[in-house]
């Protein structure tokens, strides 16, 4: 029988965000994970990957400044108003 | 400065934010004022950061900010709740960042030639010839992660914008890919080309740095 050939690295590390984010064939998937089984280096890269990714999704917002935040406030209260009509009634 | 969430700090994306805005939108709906600031709080910065990928002025993109969440409630009524809050938020964002027409994204996202990895890290049987060395399970037993931080923010700066929309929001954000896709109008193919290309730069620059400590 004849099989499909094996990946190499230099594959290996494009199709590494496909492996992630489960994109891949399910031929490819074990392709994939052969290669992985008996590459040291290729499982090196894929955790730095993972680092990569755990470091990027820890990266904190900025907080909204006070000023800024005030901003927004006078938007609500403008739109509240029209809302409400004239008297500032709750609606019917 | 940049910094790291807490490890115990729940992210956005996280269990219960979508079930959180639902319920601040009802009482939004309701006319409260303190569940409308919460959204803002809660959604500030990526919409920010979002607006940031389309104009270069900071001024600009708060001004899309603010004029989305104007758009949001002078619609609020229409919002069905088949996609979630913060999806419907940031497509609305994307649509006026467009229709500002400061930079409209002019580029087709292509299939970008430039690999992942140099490719003279490799020999010519496409193992590799400069194998990358061993440092996920102990950054931060060498490194502080605030040393990170910066790292990437400045290796997102230098993204392409379309690069960089694509990772924030999935990689930042923690979008789902289809999130993702319809919050910027992009292919499934297409997203996972750009972020292919985005973690990849994201990886070559912490290696950098910490191959240098």
């Amino acid at each position: 029988m004849l099989r499909r050939q094996e990946l190499v690295c230099q594959q290996v590390v494009e199709l590494v965000s496909d492996y992630l984010e489960d994109a891949l064939s399910p031929r490819d998937r074990r392709r994939f994970e052969r290669h992985l089984a008996i590459c040291p280096h290729c499982t090196v890269y894929l955790a730095q990957m993972h680092e990569t990714l755990r470091l990027t999704g820890r990266l904190v917002p900025e907080d909204l400044a006070p000023e800024v935040a005030d901003e927004f406030t006078e938007i609500f209260r403008r739109w509240s108003a029209e809302r409400n009509g004239p008297g500032d009634r709750p609606p019917p | 400065m940049p910094r790291f969430k807490p490890r115990n700090r729940r992210p956005i994306a996280g269990p219960g934010g979508a079930d959180d805005d639902a319920q601040l939108l009802e009482r939004l709906r309701s006319g409260d004022e303190a569940a409308f600031s919460a959204l803002v709080e809660r959604h500030h910065d990526p919409m920010l950061r979002l607006a940031r990928t389309f104009v270069q002025s900071q001024a600009v993109a708060e001004e899309i900010v603010q004029d989305t969440w104007v758009a949001v409630l002078h619609g609020i009524e229409n919002f069905e709740g088949r996609s979630s809050l913060r999806t419907w938020l940031l497509a609305i964002l994307v649509n006026r960042a467009r229709s500002t027409g400061a930079r409209e994204a002019r580029t087709v996202p292509s299939a970008d030639p430039t690999p992942a990895v140099d490719a003279a890290r490799f020999n010519a049987g496409g193992g590799w010839s400069t194998p990358p060395e061993q440092w996920a399970e102990d950054v931060e037993a060498r490194l502080s992660a605030d040393t990170l931080a910066p790292v990437i923010r400045e290796e997102l700066e230098r993204m392409p914008a379309r690069q960089r929309a694509v990772v924030m929001l999935r990689d930042v954000d923690q979008l789902r890919s289809d999130e993702v896709c319809q919050v910027l109008g992009l292919s499934a193919v297409n997203e996972r080309v750009l972020l292919h290309r985005g973690r990849g730069r994201l990886r070559q620059a912490l290696e950098d740095a910490i191959g240098g400590c």
